[in-house]
């Protein structure tokens, strides 16, 4: 993450008499004296380099998909304001050649732009010092073409990571790769997975202390979850973190210390299932990672239980649908959270957690906030695992509340599930309140920006069996959207308080990640193409424009090597909202995509396929 | 002149009987001769055996759930698979086409299932997949469903054009 060589390349002279300037101020000589004593100044320079290289990540560069291992997608870049946000203008843009559900972030850092495609997961690097930001490599991984059949969200994929002059990706066929950043030359594969049984890699790593942490897809395939901490320098597996088995598998020994009771115990990951259900019980670790550098603690979500059909598999479900904090060394867990224990609804918890402090009126609280697809924003303590809030930010039918003395989550009898039964109305629906479109935090407005949607669904739970290299899902499910309200809203969440801000209504699901910048603006884009601009304090929208394909990619801010701030993202619809336009559903079954389908029967008609980069500049 | 029109009744009755037969005719020592893949096929016996057979597509429709074909195809609108019940087909939407890549497999996700599924079960399955497009006779196909209904019945869907499910040359690949 440090600025290395290309910074000093590019201390030229222009450089060096600003230096000069600034030089003639600080120290009263006159300028023409400095500026004769160039190697003074190259001295001078180089010191200043130095100091800059020291800030982690400097305020160039996005070096991570969410930026900052808080995961708070905020950027320290202020020039672009509310006041001048109106004339944002194309700088450039970048075809992927590829027609599928581009969710990744552009990551940039040293002087390059680097984006991963969907499958065939095809990376290209950008030299952003030239005009037009030509390419400068480009690295074909050739995944095994079976690996789209098993994919049941789109073959889509989060992003590359940049650490320590590499770029880190995973591939959808099961394979994590090293790259040096500057050539695009291969150092590392890492394979692990059988794409047969339905297992695939879409998330993006996340690198802590010279360790690749990837995690695997897969849970409605009862794909057995795991994390797994890869040595960045040799690609060789140092820790593997199962989500089920025995504690040593799922790596619970005596740092483990859970808040609650209801998640201590022996085994729980054995014994909270049916017997042996735990080997075929999906959650997969496809989401986001945060890292606290001082507590040393990673933190990070669990898949839903597999099948989804709740009544083939009675208990608690341990790990499923959860958050874990655990040590980035060892892998060992600290603290397990149960969002949603037995989920019944597909409310899987691997989505982002963004970590805070937070100034309680009881006193200032290291917190991470999590907004999950159960429908409420959680406040947890991030050192204990303790609750501090949680609170609704949609319609929820499908529980009462969450017990702040126990952890537990209280289900309304009246939505849980039987075989055979239709059950109406059931709000979050599978897709979730949110799902995986990150969130983003501002430190100055204080308000977390969510994208999510306003999805609920009828659904059947079917009787259905383990079939390896099949879904293993056993419910019929149609979405359709809450009553009396747009499918989908940005909502600005103020964690202190814990209610809204404000909200903004959006017809379409908002399936992109957030951007909030230092000057005060959130960007994120719509399924239909538009990329917007909104005013951070209140909503107001400030800015659009029209993109070729739907947005479902993550923005992001970066200082170019110009001293210009750029908005960079990926535009191409797909994901699983947008499914059906990135591969021909036909919408006439409502039960397509996994139900998804039945409410985006109109997304054909506003937007179509097609990957492309778009760049943004003030004139 | 009475019996006269009872005899026309009867025979009336028995030629409508008759005409019913290839749809209601349940057959319980499967599969037929020539029912294995390769050139020896008998596609036309196939067909009458399996395609008409109003028994043979509903048990095709229970074993799409068993097996988990909705998993991938949903109930023909499709999700990691393609949809089946457009008129859109990768590798083909003949009978023997679609028995082979169910059977064989297709490099781009769909596993194979011979060898997991009996012979008999894979043409139910291929004739099923051929009437979600309807491509299989009106008066054959199942309207009922056994759960939660989640798009318009079989014989409410629109026609193809049946030219467009003729053997291809399996090109088109996604």
């Amino acid at each position: 993450m440090r600025w290395h060589g290309p910074c000093l390349a590019s201390v030229q002279v222009q450089d060096l008499e600003a230096v000069a300037d600034a030089l003639a101020v600080m120290t009263l000589l006159p300028q023409s004296v400095l500026r004769r004593s160039r190697w003074l100044l190259l001295l001078f320079a180089v010191v200043a380099v130095a100091a800059r290289a020291a800030q982690t990540p400097t305020d160039s560069d996005w070096p991570m998909p969410a930026r900052d291992y808080a995961s708070t997608r905020y950027a320290p870049l202020p020039e672009i304001t509310r006041a001048n946000v109106g004339s944002l203008k194309l700088a450039f843009t970048f075809s992927t050649g590829v027609l599928r559900g581009h969710e990744a972030a552009p990551i940039v850092a040293a002087g390059l732009m680097y984006i991963v495609t969907p499958y065939p997961n095809i990376v290209y690097a950008l030299d952003l010092a030239r005009p037009g930001a030509p390419l400068k490599w480009k690295f074909e991984p050739k995944p095994e073409s079976f690996a789209q059949g098993v994919a049941l969200f789109d073959v889509v994929n989060r992003g590359v990571v940049y650490a320590d002059g590499k770029v880190f990706f995973n591939t959808l066929d099961n394979q994590t790769i090293a790259l040096a950043a500057d050539s695009g030359k291969e150092l590392w594969r890492y394979r692990a997975g059988n794409v047969r049984a339905g297992e695939t890699r879409t998330m993006a790593p996340l690198v802590v202390k010279g360790r690749v942490l990837v995690g695997n897809s897969g849970g409605e395939f009862g794909v057995r979850g795991w994390l797994t901490a890869l040595d960045a320098t040799s690609g060789k597996e140092l820790w593997r973190a199962y989500s089920t088995g025995s504690d040593k598998d799922v790596l619970i020994g005596d740092p483990y210390q859970p808040f609650y009771a209801k998640e201590k115990g022996v085994d729980l990951g054995v014994s909270t299932w049916p017997r042996d259900a735990w080997k075929i019980g999906g959650r997969s670790v496809s989401g986001w990672i945060s890292y606290d550098p001082e507590l040393d603690l990673i933190y990070h979500g669990t898949g839903n239980p597999a099948p989804w059909n709740a009544e083939q598999r009675p208990g608690d479900n341990k790990f499923t649908a959860g958050l874990f904090a655990r040590y980035s060394t060892t892998g060992h867990a600290r603290w397990f959270y149960q969002l949603s224990p037995h989920d019944e609804f597909d409310y899987d918890g691997a989505n982002e957690s963004l970590l805070i402090d937070l100034a309680l009126p009881s006193g200032p609280r290291k917190v991470l906030v999590h907004p999950d697809r159960n429908g409420y924003v959680y406040v947890i303590d991030r050192v204990t695992g303790e609750v501090i809030s949680a609170t609704p930010f949609v319609h929820i039918t499908t529980s009462t509340g969450v017990d702040r003395e126990t952890g537990a989550l209280h289900y309304a009898r009246e939505k849980r599930q039987r075989t055979g039964t239709v059950v109406r109305d059931i709000c979050p629906g599978a897709a979730g309140a949110k799902n995986w479109q990150p969130s983003a935090y501002s430190p100055r407005t204080r308000l977390v920006y969510i994208p999510h949607q306003n999805l609920c669904q009828d659904a059947e739970a079917v009787q259905t069996s383990y079939i390896s290299g099949t879904p293993y899902i056993g419910a019929i499910v149609k979405m359709k959207p809450e009553p009396g309200v747009t499918r989908c809203r940005l909502t600005a969440w103020d964690p202190l308080a814990a209610r809204a801000a404000w909200t903004i209504e959006e017809d379409l699901p908002v399936w992109s990640g957030a951007l909030v910048t230092a000057g005060d603006l959130v960007f994120y884009g719509t399924m239909d193409g538009w990329f917007k601009a909104l005013d951070a304090t209140n909503g107001h929208l400030l800015w659009q424009f029209k993109t070729g394909s739907g947005i479902v990619g993550q923005p992001i801010a970066y200082r170019g090597p110009d001293g210009k701030a750029y908005i960079a993202v990926l535009s191409g619809v797909g994901g699983w909202a947008g499914a059906v336009v990135a591969s021909d559903l036909d919408t006439r079954d409502g039960s397509a995509a996994l139900g998804f389908a039945n409410v985006m029967g109109d997304l054909k008609q506003r937007t179509a396929k097609g990957g492309m980069l778009y760049v943004f500049a003030l004139p | 002149m009475c019996s006269h029109y009872l005899d026309c009744a009867a025979v009336a009755c028995a030629l409508l009987m008759l005409a019913a037969c290839e749809r209601e005719k349940r057959d319980f020592n499967p599969p037929p001769a020539g029912a294995s893949v390769g050139a020896s096929a008998d596609v036309a016996k196939m067909l009458d055996h399996y395609e008409r057979n109003a028994s043979a597509l509903a048990a095709g429709k229970r074993l799409w759930t068993w097996y988990n074909c909705n998993g991938c195809h949903a109930n023909g609108g499709g999700g990691s698979g393609p949809p089946l019940m457009d008129d859109v087909w990768i590798y083909g939407g003949d009978a023997m086409t679609i028995y082979r890549t169910i059977s064989e497999g297709r490099p781009n996700g769909m596993p194979a299932f011979r060898g997991r599924v009996p012979e008999d079960q894979l043409w139910q399955l291929t004739a099923y997949v051929r009437s979600l497009s309807g491509l299989a006779p009106m008066d054959a196909v199942t309207n009922r469903d056994d759960a939660f209904l989640t798009r318009p019945p079989e014989a409410m869907l629109d026609q193809p054009d049946p030219e467009r499910a003729r053997p291809s040359a399996g090109s088109g690949q996604r």
